[in-house]
């Protein structure tokens, strides 16, 4: 039986202290267009959590609300609290680059910088204060061997990024965004364009990752999510249907929604 | 039945490929027939062509560079135009001789041509050269001629005498000669050497007989110096207007009609720019001027009149919609995902459009600057309006303070053809120079055009796209 959409999901919560991220009635839309239909959850620190759904469900526009990228849509009007740290990232004192430091972002298609893989990762370090170059050369190779790509590139640093394999700019990306210690990382779909060898390395990657910072994966890849994420959030039309530890949620999922959509049926 | 007389092809596709690959075929014969043309009539009069001696059946003699043939007014015969150079003597430079009056041509080696002025060429022979009281004949004479005509014509003394064809003596001082050569004596190698100086001081030297002969160097200078002029207050201007279509307003109904209204700048008739240059910047801003700073002056103009600041002005004015809608361009390839990385890591909106959009979109910025430059340097119509000049008595830059003189009337390669063409008393020599001209003219375009391509080849090969 259908559980009415407008009864409380089933959604896990987490104690204040555990909270990285705290969402409380967020919507959104895009002019007329709603996105986001008064979307609540918490969002636990150092673990992977990530958000399935169709195609339009509005995952990808939950986690571009995290660093407010939905700013550079002139359309996009939202209601509603998203917490950082207990900070309301919408607040009118704060700092949006800031914000934007604090909550990094790899999107779904490799995007590097048309110049050198040194200057890539240095852009985001560059925008913030003037480092010594010896500081600013350590911090180049810590964000490079964190993200899994320093032994591959140390001898070519000053090489176009362009040159690399798509696996190679994906994870140069993801340094990049290490390079100016963001709290939380913000993965849409970074796998998907991606051969299945580079996809193992973006996933152990991640598992990595974890031990130092919060990270938010949006994928469409159920195996993925399975593999990597502690919990799992489905999205539906801008709504959350259900939200709890992965294993639970694949496993014994609370919603037949959820269940049909896990099991690749039509929804 | 329908589903194979679907699937069969079109008869008349073969024809539809034949009819295409013809107009493409046609397009390149043309092309390479104008620079042909161009090539062959441009270059071809700096090539010291040989002299032929004629003895007439009135028992004549007459000297002359053979140039083309028609057919007589009446009759069958057909007559021979002769350049003979001695206008002074003859009354003319041209003569036509009919082809059955001559009795016998021959190409002696002692035959000359030189260029003086005044009076332009003298075809004829040398006696000797007259210098300090000495008097030189045969190869010593033509050894120190050659040694003289390199210094400074101030600096030359003596005085060739000389005999022109008809038999008449006359003396010519070696100070008003520019050129001094035997064409039907030189071997081939000779005759490239003076070919290549001729083609050089076509290049470097002022214009001379009323723009039928000499060079075109101020006119080139002047091309260079308000072009470059043009692209200093095009650049900055479309560029930034392009920026704000293209990232900053917001994407509405109004901006698409200021782009459409740009795109549609493009074609308006560049005399109406001429027009608006005159009436604003000559009369308005150049008048006020005038009236502020320069009132001692006045009635006689400073700025008031046009000059190479307003030529400049009206065609970076003319070419703005070339660099915005490049510029554009150029912007709407840069993918959003660039944008968005950049803003994600932390950069402001002024920081991602200077270290991200900017650079990236630099190739398509030059592209459009140079499609400028090459459109602004074949421009004649508006410039004709507001400031060029048929001869300008002194260059726009020289060692005067304040340097540039943005106020002084400059040369245009344009314009300079059109009027060596059209407004010359002497068109029969003028037209060599018209076909060097054009011909300079385009491999200027060309060499911008590819200038282009170079640097947006080199700069997308730095950034590692193939």
């Amino acid at each position: 039986m259908n559980a009415p959409l407008n009864a409380a999901p089933p959604v896990v919560t987490f104690p204040a202290e555990q909270r990285c991220l705290n969402v409380e009635a967020f919507s959104l839309a895009y002019g007329h267009k709603p996105a986001l239909k008064a979307l609540t959850l918490e969002v636990p620190r150092h673990r992977v959590t990530a958000f399935i759904g169709p195609s339009g469900c509005g995952k990808s526009s939950l986690l571009r609300a995290f660093n407010r990228l939905h700013d550079l849509n002139e359309n996009a009007v939202h209601q509603g609290r998203i917490q950082l740290e207990g900070d309301d990232i919408h607040a009118p004192n704060l700092n949006v680059s800031e914000l934007r430091r604090r909550v990094g972002m790899v999107f779904q298609s490799p995007n590097p910088f048309p110049m050198s893989i040194y200057e890539n990762v240095a852009f985001g370090l560059r925008l913030e204060r003037r480092l010594p170059k010896r500081q600013r050369d350590d911090i180049i190779e810590w964000a490079l061997s964190a993200a899994a790509l320093w032994d591959e590139v140390k001898d070519q640093l000053h090489r176009s990024a362009w040159q690399l394999s798509g696996g190679q700019q994906q994870r140069l990306v993801i340094a990049r965004t290490l390079a100016v210690k963001p709290e939380v990382l913000l993965l849409d779909e970074p796998a998907s364009a991606l051969d299945p060898i580079s996809t193992l390395k973006i996933e152990e990657l991640i598992r990595n990752l974890k031990n130092e910072l919060t990270l938010i994966l949006v994928t469409h890849n159920m195996q993925q999510a399975a593999r990597v994420s502690d919990y799992t959030a489905f999205l539906h039309s801008g709504e959350l249907v259900e939200y709890g530890p992965t294993d639970q949620v694949f496993t014994n999922p609370q919603r037949p929604r959820t269940e049909n959509y896990i099991t690749g049926r039509v929804i | 039945m329908s589903r194979t007389s679907h699937r069969r092809r079109w008869p008349g596709d073969a024809l539809w490929a034949w009819l295409c690959a013809g107009c493409v075929a046609l397009s390149l014969f043309m092309l390479a027939t104008l620079l042909t043309l161009l090539t062959v009539k441009g270059l071809g009069h700096f090539w010291p062509a040989t002299l032929e001696e004629l003895t007439l059946r009135s028992g004549e003699q007459m000297i002359g560079q053979p140039l083309r043939e028609a057919p007589m007014p009446t009759g069958s015969a057909t007559e021979r135009l002769y350049f003979t150079g001695n206008r002074e003597l003859t009354g003319a430079d041209w003569r036509w001789v009919g082809v059955d009056e001559i009795v016998s041509a021959a190409t002696p080696a002692d035959v000359i041509r030189l260029e003086r002025s005044p009076w332009g060429d003298f075809i004829g022979r040398l006696i000797a050269l007259e210098l300090d009281g000495e008097r030189l004949t045969g190869d010593s004479a033509f050894d120190r001629i050659s040694q003289l005509l390199a210094l400074p014509p101030s600096e030359r003394s003596g005085e060739l005498v000389l005999l022109s064809p008809s038999g008449r003596g006359l003396v010519q001082p070696l100070s008003g000669v520019n050129t001094f050569v035997a064409p039907n004596a030189l071997s081939i190698g000779e005759k490239t050497a003076i070919w290549g100086q001729g083609v050089w001081r076509f290049l470097s030297e002022g214009p001379r007989a009323a723009n039928t002969g000499g060079g075109v160097w101020p006119a080139i200078f002047g091309t260079l110096l308000m072009v470059i002029l043009m692209s200093v207050i095009v650049t900055p201007f479309g560029v930034l207007a392009a920026v704000y279509l293209n990232e900053i307003a917001h994407q509405n109904r109004l901006t698409r009609l200021v782009r459409i209204g740009v795109r549609n700048l493009a074609g308006v008739p560049s005399i109406v720019y001429g027009v608006f240059g005159l009436g604003v910047f000559v009369y308005g801003v150049g008048g006020s001027l005038d009236q502020w700073f320069f009132d001692d002056a006045l009635p006689s103009p400073t700025f008031g009149t046009g000059g190479l600041l307003w030529a400049s002005l009206t065609l970076a004015l003319l070419t703005l919609p070339v660099v915005i809608v490049a510029t554009e361009e150029g912007l709407a390839r840069i993918p959003d995902a660039q944008r968005e990385g950049a803003v994600a890591l932390g950069a402001t909106r002024l920081e991602m459009l200077t270290r991200i959009v900017l650079p990236m979109a630099t190739p398509a910025m030059l592209t459009g600057v140079i499609l400028a430059v090459a459109r602004a340097a074949g421009e004649v119509a508006p410039l004709m309006l507001v400031g060029v000049a048929k001869l300008a008595p002194q260059m726009p830059l020289d060692a005067e303070f304040p340097y540039l003189h943005l106020e002084r009337k400059f040369m245009h390669l344009g314009y300079h053809l059109f009027d060596s063409a059209f407004h010359g008393d002497d068109v029969e020599a003028a037209i060599p120079l018209v076909y060097a001209t054009a011909l300079l003219l385009v491999l200027i375009v060309l060499v911008l055009n590819l200038t282009a391509i170079f640097l947006r080849h080199y700069l997308r090969r730095q950034r590692g796209e193939s």
